[in-house]
């Protein structure tokens, strides 16, 4: 990176620097940015993993994330005089069961139809996206009904913060989860046979026990609750509002974010974490030396390919080396 | 003398830690059909495939018509006239027939004109094949059909078969010889690669047999007898017990002691496609101590009818009552009975029923399970370093030997195999067989299939013909040509 910027003209030590310095260069810089940003990243990416595990490719975060922004929105607006922990679990049970059932349509046409996933949980981001647009123009739209968004949500649907920061409590959310995910796959009997169903489903189906629709269709119901409940965090702790554009593409980093961290739950929160550090640091790299922000997109996507070498180096090695007499 | 038309010569090859050809030569001359005879992991399909290009030797040298050549890939190998058809398809399942030939050998894919010339190509060698048909729907048979057209449709000389009637039935496995001594008489040449002894005998010209990298014996077939193959091949001078009848296995009569273990009573079971019935309206008992083999052609039913008392295939209408725990061996152990990418333990535990000591409330102990499968490894004589390794690394044999050892270990009541020796050597089959009649001996009722009549016949102690969707008992002290002509008209 540091020789592209340069022929392109820019000082690279100097917009390298300011990016270290967006993401880590301070304990404001590392919670409130990077760590914020890293949140949304980890829950998706839980959801993308636990999918893919189960041999489903959930395309569809983006619309998931925003159906469960709009019910956590809703919900939050609409509270009156509930006292906050009660309020929080409402506003983020909403968007969970929001995130199941945007993906409950695609779920449905896998099962009947054997419609591929990929394309119509795609497909539903742009209605999602449109379904935001239609809400913060007409039914949740503020009071004053000056600018396409929605009221704040009630105090008490906020996110409790780190003294001094912007971090907020869905933080513990998403280490909970990658925990929770990562003893799931790791030691439970179910985390074992949906890994079965992903690399092997003839066997599994084979086996007599495992019904490998139902464990599909779970594992892609998880995904959309885990999505939806991003959508409910980010509003919850971070905009407390809704309005378009919340999601700056969480759903489709998200699953470079899983895929990086081939799978694994704690690797998720790491990868998490390095994405939400490159896009902080963007910022910041283009506030302090005019570098383009996209300029980090490149970098996310030469770290994807590198990865992905890597991993099909190893992948040739063991299995090729069955050849028997 | 004609210079061989091809000569492989010192080959030596190590993958890791395993040496498998140790200075191996192969001559095959110019009209002849050749069995490269071996058990499985003895360097039979290294050595073909060194002269198909797909491996290159760490010292040694290949030789077409007298020059040699530096054999770098397949696409070599096929310019010098050398066609392989191995033993694990390389077919396009979502291609038709003739699409797949054209990929291979590079045909135009003109339609009309393609559809014609591989329809032409078929009939003419003696394997029909319908070109429209979609590769992935072909039976197995039919599969290895076509992946013989593809060799010989890029004008192949000199063909390499890589145990080709591991899965065929009798008849077919005697027509794919007919075509091959066709192909030969024409003046092609072709090296089969086989473990079975008889087959090597009644269809070869020559054989060289190799035994753990080394060629122990090349010689003309006529002459040698299954005692003298047998020992160059293992090395012993005992020939192994398979040779032998089923007896001393004291399971004689073993039918109407105890209540059956299994029992169909007017079973009907549809087709696995979902269209039309697989098994027509059945009435058997099986009991404990019994091993009941179905004798049939591929595509009868018996598959259907296995699957149905394993409790995978639910029947359309009758009753049909099995003893758990069930125990369920199935043909295809890459894609049905294991994941080749997961390692043993894994695999182990794939298997489990819920009800094992290393499951507890959901969770997986995986030392437990690692231990188990250790066990599993050791009893059932798996050559594996170790429970973590990804299945796929093991040979065929060891392979087929996981699954078995996973499922009886779990000391089933009833055992249900497919074609459990399918593919594999000696040494492997014999021990399936010992694990089987152990089983039986233990109060299992066991039902096999298996494509090799003579197996059925050597290994079950009652024999069921099955044959287009309908049982039929074969009446006491049938011979084995009764027994096959039952397979194929059904008793009527």
């Amino acid at each position: 990176m540091a020789g592209g910027l340069q022929l392109a003209g820019y000082d690279a030590a100097a917009a390298l620097g300011a990016l270290w310095n967006g993401a880590f260069g301070s304990w404001y810089a590392l919670t409130s940015s990077t760590l914020v940003r890293a949140v949304p990243l980890i829950l998706i990416g839980l959801g993308i993993a636990l999918a893919f595990r189960g041999g489903a490719f959930n395309i569809g975060a983006e619309g998931q994330f925003y159906a469960g922004a709009i019910a956590a929105t809703w919900v939050g607006v609409h509270l009156a005089g509930v006292s906050s922990p009660l309020a929080i679990i409402s506003v983020w049970g909403a968007a969970t069961l929001a995130g199941v059932a945007w993906v409950a349509v695609p779920v449905w046409l896998r099962l009947r139809f054997g419609v591929l996933e990929v394309i119509s949980t795609l497909l539903l981001n742009f209605v999602a996206e449109s379904l935001v647009s239609l809400m913060v123009q007409g039914p949740l739209q503020e009071a004053q009904r000056i600018y396409p968004q929605s009221d704040p949500i009630a105090e008490a649907a906020r996110l409790p913060l780190l003294p001094g920061t912007r971090l907020h409590v869905g933080f513990l959310l998403a280490l909970f989860g990658a925990a929770a995910l990562w003893y799931l796959f790791a030691r439970t009997l179910w985390g074992f046979r949906l890994r079965a169903v992903g690399t092997g489903p003839r066997a599994a189906e084979v086996s007599g026990r495992i019904d490998t629709g139902r464990f599909t269709a779970i594992a892609l119901a998880g995904s959309g609750a885990l999505a939806g409940l991003a959508g409910g965090v980010e509003v919850s702790g971070v905009s407390y509002a809704l309005f378009q554009n919340l999601s700056p593409g969480y759903g489709f980093t998200g699953i470079a974010v899983a895929l990086l961290a081939r799978l694994h739950p704690l690797g998720v929160v790491a990868t998490g974490i390095l994405f939400g550090a490159l896009e902080a640091g963007a910022g910041a790299m283009q506030r302090d030396a005019g570098v383009p922000a996209v300029a980090v997109y490149v970098v996310e996507a030469v770290v994807i390919v590198v990865v992905l070498l890597v991993e099909a180096g190893r992948r040739a090695g063991p299995v090729a080396g069955r050849v028997r007499a | 003398m004609t210079a061989p038309v091809l000569e492989l010569r010192n080959i030596r090859k190590r993958f890791g830690s395993v040496q498998a050809l140790q200075g191996a030569d192969f001559t095959l001359a110019p009209g002849e059909l050749h069995a490269l005879l071996g058990e499985n992991g003895a360097g039979k399909t290294t050595l073909m495939q060194v002269a198909y290009g797909l491996v290159r030797p760490d010292a040694g040298e290949v030789r077409v018509a007298g020059m040699g050549v530096a054999m770098r890939s397949p696409r070599v190998a096929r310019g010098h006239g050398i066609g392989m058809v191995h033993q694990h398809f390389t077919l396009v399942p979502a291609l038709t027939v003739a699409d797949n030939v054209a990929l291979f050998a590079g045909w135009p894919v003109s339609p009309r004109a393609l559809r014609e010339r591989v329809r032409e190509l078929g009939d003419r060698v003696g394997l029909p094949l319908d070109p429209d048909a979609r590769a992935g729907r072909l039976s197995v048979g039919l599969k290895q059909r076509l992946e013989i057209l593809k060799a010989l449709a890029s004008d192949a000389r000199i063909l390499l078969l890589d145990e080709p009637t591991a899965v065929l039935a009798p008849g077919e496995a005697e027509e794919l010889l007919a075509v091959v001594r066709r192909f030969t008489v024409a003046g092609g040449s072709a090296v089969l690669i086989t473990h079975k002894l008889d087959e090597a005998l009644a269809a070869a010209d020559r054989i060289t047999v190799l035994r753990e990298g080394r060629v122990t014996f090349s010689g003309p077939s006529q002459g040698q007898t299954p005692r003298s193959l047998a020992e160059a091949m293992i090395g012993e001078n005992k020939f192994l017990a398979t040779e032998a009848r089923a007896g001393g296995a004291g399971l004689e009569a073993g039918s109407g002691e105890a209540a059956p273990l299994v029992r169909l009573e007017s079973v009907e079971v549809p087709r696995e496609s979902g269209y039309g019935l697989a098994i027509r309206p059945t009435s058997i008992a099986v009991s404990g101590g019994e091993i009941v083999g179905l004798a049939a052609v591929e595509g009868n039913g018996q598959r259907e009818l296995l699957r149905a008392v394993a409790g995978r295939i639910m029947p359309l209408r009758g009753r049909l009552t099995v003893a758990g725990p069930v125990g369920f061996i199935p043909e295809d152990r890459t894609t049905e009975g294991l994941i080749p990418e997961l390692t043993l333990t894994e695999n182990v535990v794939l298997g489990s029923t819920g009800s094992e000591p290393w499951l507890v409330g959901g969770r997986v102990d995986w030392r437990g399970a690692r231990s188990h499968t250790a066990a599993i490894i050791q009893e059932f004589e798996v050559a594996a370093p170790s429970p973590d390794v990804p299945a796929a690394v093991l040979s065929g044999g060891n392979q087929q030997k996981v699954v078995v050892g996973r499922e009886l270990s779990r000391t089933p009541r009833v055992v249900v195999a497919e074609n459990p020796t399918r593919g594999l050597d000696l040494r492997a089959t014999d021990a399936i067989h010992r694990r089987l009649r152990a089983a039986a001996a233990g109060g299992a009722a066991v039902l096999f299939h298996s494509t090799d009549l003579d197996e059925v016949l050597r290994l079950a102690t009652r024999v069921l013909v099955v044959a287009r969707g309908v049982v039929v008992e074969p009446p006491a002290g049938a011979s084995r040509a009764q027994v096959g002509e039952l397979m194929v008209t059904g008793g009527r």
